[in-house]
């Protein structure tokens, strides 16, 4: 009936349209007008139903925001740990309710900042991290047993969250007690990021050994934050994001429950990291059936029977591919309406970039502002005060479930493959990035999509705005405390723990505790990789494109 | 799909007798940005050039001694890290080392403004910043990079 009459609207002339076909940033077709006829065999209550309720599409608690805030957690990094400590205390000081730490490239890819390697990096994209030395730095005079902590780490996941236990402990805070996140997702890493030591087999075992670790000693720590956030970045759409993320997220779970670790015991603490891009209603869209999907897997093809192991919990940062370097300060308004996205989608915590960030990494200034933008939402926009304000909204339910609908045929197709390791190896979910960036970038030459500022609206006038610059001496400072962090520890003591580290990553034992006993007699975080890298072998760059 | 030591080849864009340009995408350092290095890699490739891409984590030497070797016209180089201000010049450095100097270095990534003399000065030959069209990088390599004869 319903359908009739809007064919009969069809019929009535209608403008002009502007363009032939409108479509979102994914290139993924969108209709003038959403109707019921849209979700015509759609079952609401099933599909969509209730907060806090199975299959969590509206949101995984029943109040949401009503209850709590979101955290706001900045991703914040630079130069020395002295530098960065100072960073965290301003930020805590201005209402920020979490600790986000960036480390350099050095400590992601686990070289120490002497290693030749390293030279010119130190310190430039984030925090330099060597030794148990500077994380105690890292965190002084910051109550681990209060704050909780994201750690943007994957390969050397295990030595920095080891180094972390530590801190806690000097702090005479148990591991039982310290909250926080590590990101600890290296499939992720193979497919975008890549900041990659090892080889995908033993990388696995690695995080598996987390996962059983983790269950009992660090009961409240997030052991895995399974993340689509570089995969958009790297160019994917947002249905690439959404279902490589969440292969990504049921190879972990395959591996915990091979592993041997009962499903329930692990899940819970499973979280997703999500890009909020520039298509406002596709972004709520994937989040939205991002939970859905989840939900579902953990359910029926796991058996998950504990309720928080269907749990999508997630972070969310908005692109930084957005950004322009071209009139900067429009930054400001993409950043407002990607936080936006996130708080309409459901986010637990969110991260809203700096203005300059296209430039350098941001400004003390800058990245205040990118917290007032949250700030605002929270408390002023009423956005916060109905949980999942869209939902019911034709076009966001229909946008929800060809989203699922999409995402689920890229599941099938690396489940067909034998699951995301062997799909990696294969270079597929790699290629299907390569080309859905290249295909966007081709639309925006052709001007079919635009940006303002690069390719529409340029402006002649260009106002400066100041930059972060990283100190040239942090280089040398770092290396100097490293050096002397190797002289006054015990040389016998350390040449040990090396031993056992390499005998242990031989062996079937599980490597936290040993790395933790490394990390305390103050081995440093190269050294750890170095004895993995005899044992394990690295993994190097396929390089296609 | 291509490897570090396989080079795309189109037949397009080649002059008679000639050998088409060589152009090396180059990633030094540690950062894993390559959206921007594998989309121009492409676009150079589908106007015409023998593109070789080094893969990531590359450092200056592993970049200069590949280049040597696949013989190529020019070095593209994309950094993201802030690493910039070290690697760009250690490139050139090495390039004339070895003379070889008539090998034409460009680069891109998340260069502040102000780095980009200094770069220039140290033989950097053209810096791109973020939003730069692509045909305008395709059209810098046709006429700045000449195929050795």
């Amino acid at each position: 009936m319903f359908a009739r009459k809007m064919k009969k609207m069809k019929m009535k002339a209608m403008s002009p349209e502007r363009r032939k076909r409108f479509s979102t940033v994914s290139d993924e077709e969108v209709a003038a007008l959403y109707t019921p006829a849209d979700l015509e065999g759609h079952d609401f209550l099933k599909e969509v139903g209730f907060p806090g309720v199975y299959p969590y599409t509206r949101g995984i608690h029943p109040s949401m925001y009503r209850s709590r805030l979101w955290t706001m957690r900045q991703f914040s990094g630079f130069g020395s740990a002295e530098n960065t400590n100072a960073r965290y205390h301003y930020l805590l000081s201005q209402g920020q309710t979490g600790l986000s730490v960036a480390f350099h490239f050095p400590t992601l890819m686990g070289y120490d900042s002497d290693n030749p390697r390293a030279r010119g990096e130190v310190g430039m994209c984030g925090v330099a991290v060597d030794s148990l030395r500077d994380m105690e730095i890292l965190f002084q005079g910051i109550p681990l047993d209060s704050i909780t902590t994201s750690m943007t780490i994957n390969a050397p996941s295990a030595i920095l969250l080891a180094m972390y236990i530590a801190v806690a402990e000097q702090q005479g805070v148990s591991s039982r007690k310290i909250g926080g996140t590590i990101q600890n997702d290296i499939l992720k890493e193979y497919i975008a990021q890549h900041s990659w030591i090892f080889p995908p087999e033993p990388s696995m075992r690695i995080i598996t050994d987390i996962l059983a670790y983790c269950s009992d000693k660090v009961p409240k720590w997030n052991t895995i934050s399974i993340s689509g956030y570089h995969i958009r970045e790297a160019g994917s759409t947002a249905v690439q994001e959404l279902a490589f993320t969440i292969a990504d997220g049921i190879a972990y779970v395959r591996a915990g429950i091979e592993a041997g670790i009962p499903v329930d015991k692990f899940a819970p603490r499973l979280s997703f990291f999500f890009n909020a891009h520039m298509d406002f209603f596709e972004e709520i869209a994937k989040y939205r059936a991002a939970r859905r999907m989840w939900a579902k897997i953990m359910r029926e093809r796991f058996q998950a029977k504990d309720e928080n192991s269907w749990k999508l919990r997630f972070h969310t940062q908005t692109a930084g591919v957005t950004l322009t370097a071209q009139q900067p300060i429009n930054n400001v308004a993409r950043v407002a309406l990607q936080g936006l996205m996130a708080v309409l989608g459901g986010t637990q915590s969110l991260h809203t970039n700096s203005m300059d960030e296209s430039l350098a990494l941001p400004t003390e200034h800058a990245v205040t502002i990118a917290l007032r933008t949250q700030q605002v939402l929270a408390e002023e926009s009423g956005v916060a005060n109905s949980v999942d304000p869209l939902g019911g909204s034709f076009l966001i339910e229909k946008m929800t479930n060809e989203m699922e609908t999409k995402a689920m045929r890229y599941i099938r197709k690396i489940d067909e493959l034998g699951g995301m390791v062997e799909a990696i190896k294969r270079g597929y979910p790699q290629r299907e990035i390569i080309d859905a960036s290249y295909h966007y970038q081709r639309l925006l030459e052709k001007g079919e999509k635009k940006i303002v500022g690069v390719n529409c609206h340029p402006s002649d006038e260009e106002i400066p705005i100041p930059i972060l610059t990283i100190d040239k001496e942090v280089e040398q400072t770092q290396i100097a405390r490293t050096r002397e962090v190797r002289r006054k520890r015990n040389a016998r003591r350390v040449a040990s723990r090396i031993d056992a580290l390499k005998d242990a990553s031989l062996s079937r034992v599980n490597l936290m505790p040993v790395i933790l006993d490394a990390v305390r007699e103050y081995v440093t975080l190269g050294e750890i990789c170095d004895a993995f890298r005899e044992t394990m072998g690295t993994y190097t760059d396929p390089a296609m494109y | 799909m291509a490897s570090a030591t396989a080079t795309k080849r189109s037949g397009r864009g080649k002059a008679k007798g000639g050998r088409k340009v060589r152009v090396m995408v180059g990633k030094p350092g540690l950062d894993g940005h390559d959206r921007g290095a594998k989309i121009i890699a492409r676009a150079l490739r589908d106007a015409g050039v023998e593109v070789i891409y080094t893969g990531l984590h590359q450092t200056p030497e592993m970049i200069v001694n590949a280049a040597v070797q696949e013989d190529v016209d020019a070095i593209g180089l994309s950094i993201l890290s802030g690493a910039h201000n070290y690697l760009f010049p250690k490139v050139v450095e090495l390039l004339k080392k070895k003379k070889m100097g008539r090998i034409v270095v460009f680069g891109g990534g998340i260069i502040p403004d102000g780095d980009i003399p200094g770069l220039r000065k140290k033989g950097v030959d053209r810096i791109f910043t973020p939003g730069t069209p692509l045909a305008e990088i395709v059209e810098y390599v046709h006429r700045r990079v000449r195929p050795r004869a």
